[in-house]
């Protein structure tokens, strides 16, 4: 269609006032979709631990009573394992001892977090990456952290203050983050080791395992019911899908704002193509007017000028969609420090928002021009210099 | 002269434009026709409201009051686009800028009228007899008119107001821009067209143009004389 090719050709005329006005498509185009992208990631990130920990209960002594008064105990006694265990059967509960201490690896000082675990609850939460898992009492496991940080292997030896020396029986696979424990910077003793080295029953949590996902809320009820009787709360059951959809939650919200920024650079864009339309418009009255009066009709006109826009768009989008992948591999690596997110479908489908944005925007810029160069008298269009 | 229906009939047209300082009436209460056939000239002074009379038989402009017929029908009854089309279809316009489209070739000016009417980039093998009808060159076809002479250019919209085979050709000054012998062999060609069937309506101040029409139309102050 001539009107199109017309619009190529000033476009191509004005090349300098173009490319500026693309720029800035470029530019909203690729922020929306790189943020897009990034914040995909993250979702998808946060919910590949999501799946793992969701099963996930944590009970914890209730701290810091009412009006800053503290409660009575700050641990878990047997006792109330036991009640913990009653309440959430059939699913698993596990007693977990929990502190940090100092440490030496040969002449080495160092510190870290120790687990005491029953050797027969580890499989629930440990994968071994090397050796075996502990069996007797003495012995240790180490995080995949602490034991690179320390150059351990299987058979080390590590020194626990004055509480004696453990052996290295097997390096952990690297856990992540997780809300039940987390041992990459530490290490795993035995439960039978930790009572008879700090001299205590009392556990710092326990973690129960649901078997299934519907079940969290009722036993989490069961749990509470069981043991906080009365007025007074002894103890605080976690569900640790909802710390995870909370920080989803936030993290949804950054992605949101973020995106923002990159609406408003097309918003930006929007303005500057609204001016160089504007500026044809004037430049082009007296051609206007000429097609006008030889018999072009008003619509004819306006599609003529809404082409210019639409190239605009195509051409920004395009451009932008390219870079977006780009600038989307590079925030994903500096914030996540992964790119494996980046070309998920979910990741993806930010290409088409973007493209679709910067399109809209260059249309919504363009319609404005494009009524004004259509509703011009043609006689007085033709009388412009 | 060939004694049917008017081409163009003015019964008591006005056209008065809005003014600040007091309305203008360019056009004062015209009664004027035009046979299918003949070549028509309008003279007048500076302002004396000679484009306006073309405008208004070009549909470009609409009366303020009184009846304008163009081939039979009222232009007050019709539509933008209506009007739009009758230029497009039925009407040529060559102007004394010659107002060609600076992006496009000598080709494609000429063809833009049929792009119009027709909506499609290719369409039609009309401009080939037309560059020969109007004389110009063949390495002429595919420059742009900043490459062409100014004699070139009006053959060039000469051949873009025919390409459609409009029943009226209308000039605002056709020759203004253009050397006594240029203008001249411009004249010949529009008298050619007008042998072959065309009716022309011309606006000149310049007498021995308006010798080349049939007959003038004379004009002061808006009235037709
Ligand atoms: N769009 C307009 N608005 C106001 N006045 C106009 C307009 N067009 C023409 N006129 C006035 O109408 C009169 C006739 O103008 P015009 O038809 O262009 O004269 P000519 O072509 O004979 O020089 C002039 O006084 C001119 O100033
Ligand atoms: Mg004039």
């Amino acid at each position: 269609m001539i009107f199109f090719e017309l619009a190529k050709r000033n476009l191509r005329l004005h090349l300098f006032r173009s490319i500026l006005a693309v720029l800035g498509v470029i530019i909203g185009v690729t922020s929306i979709t790189a943020m897009g992208i990034l914040g995909a990631g993250i979702v998808l990130f946060i919910s590949e631990d999501l799946t793992k920990v969701s099963d996930t209960l944590v009970v914890s002594p209730h701290v810091g009573g009412a009006m800053g008064f503290s409660t009575a105990n700050d641990r878990i006694t047997d006792r109330q394992f036991e009640q913990i265990k009653r309440a959430a059967a059939p699913s698993l509960a596990v007693p977990v001892y929990q502190t940090s201490d100092r440490m030496s690896v040969g002449s080495e000082e160092t510190a870290g977090i120790i687990y005491g675990l029953d050797p027969k609850d580890m499989p629930v939460f440990l994968d071994i990456k090397e050796g075996s898992m502990l069996r007797g009492s003495s012995g240790a496991m180490v995080g995949a952290r602490f034991a690179e940080d320390n150059k351990l292997k299987v058979g080390s030896l590590i020194g626990v203050r004055d509480k004696g020396t453990l052996r290295v029986s097997a390096i952990l696979k690297e856990r992540g983050m997780g809300f039940d424990i987390n041992p990459d910077y530490g290490i795993v003793v035995s439960s039978k080791w930790f009572q008879d080295s700090y001299n205590r029953k009392e556990y710092d949590s326990v973690i129960v395992k649901v078997k299934s996902l519907d079940e969290i809320d009722s036993t989490k009820k069961t749990i509470e019911k069981a043991l906080n009787r009365g007025r007074e709360t002894v103890v605080d059951v976690v569900d640790t899908r909802k710390i995870m959809e909370t920080i989803l939650d936030s993290f949804s919200r950054i992605s949101l704002f973020t995106t923002a920024i990159g609406g408003i650079s097309l918003v930006v864009a929007g303005v500057s193509i609204l001016n160089v339309m504007l500026m044809s418009v004037t430049e082009r009255t007296r051609e206007i007017g000429i097609m006008r009066s030889i018999g072009a009709k008003r619509k004819e006109v306006r599609r003529m000028f809404l082409y210019e826009a639409l190239l605009l768009g195509l051409i920004g989008s395009g451009i932008g969609a390219v870079l977006s992948v780009f600038a989307g591999l590079l925030v994903s690596q500096v914030m996540l420090q992964t790119t494996r997110f980046v070309f998920a479908p979910s990741s993806m489908i930010y290409i088409l928002y973007g493209m679709a944005f910067g399109v809209g925007t260059c249309l919504l810029s363009g319609f404005y021009p494009a009524w004004k160069a259509s509703d011009l008298n043609p006689i007085e269009a033709l009388r412009h210099e | 002269m060939n004694g049917g229906t008017p081409l163009i009939e003015f019964e008591r047209v006005s056209k008065v434009y809005p003014h600040p300082a007091g309305n203008v009436v360019a056009l004062d209460n015209a009664t004027l026709s035009i046979m299918t056939g003949e070549f028509v000239a309008i003279m007048g002074p500076s302002g004396s409201g000679k484009s306006t009379l073309l405008n208004l038989i070009g549909g470009l402009d609409v009366p303020s009051t009184g009846v304008l017929r163009i081939e039979g029908a009222d232009v007050s009854t019709l539509t933008d686009d209506q009007l739009t089309e009758l230029r497009r279809d039925r009407i040529g316009f060559i102007f004394q800028q010659f107002n060609l489209f600076p992006l496009l070739t000598a080709r494609e000016n000429i063809e833009f009228p049929i792009m119009l009417a027709c909506g499609k980039r290719e369409c039609g093998q009309r401009p080939h007899q037309l560059f020969s009808a109007v004389d110009l060159p063949e390495d002429s076809y595919e420059r742009r008119p900043s490459e062409l002479s100014g004699g070139q250019q009006q053959r060039v919209a000469i051949a873009r107001a025919l390409i459609n085979d409009p029943a009226l050709l209308l000039c605002d000054e056709p020759t203004g821009n253009l050397d006594t012998k240029t203008g001249n062999g411009i004249m010949e060609l529009l008298l050619g067209m007008n042998r072959r069937g065309k009716t022309i309506v011309m606006v000149t101040h310049d007498p021995k143009i308006a010798e080349f029409a049939e007959r003038t139309i004379h004009i002061r102050d808006g009235r037709v004389e």
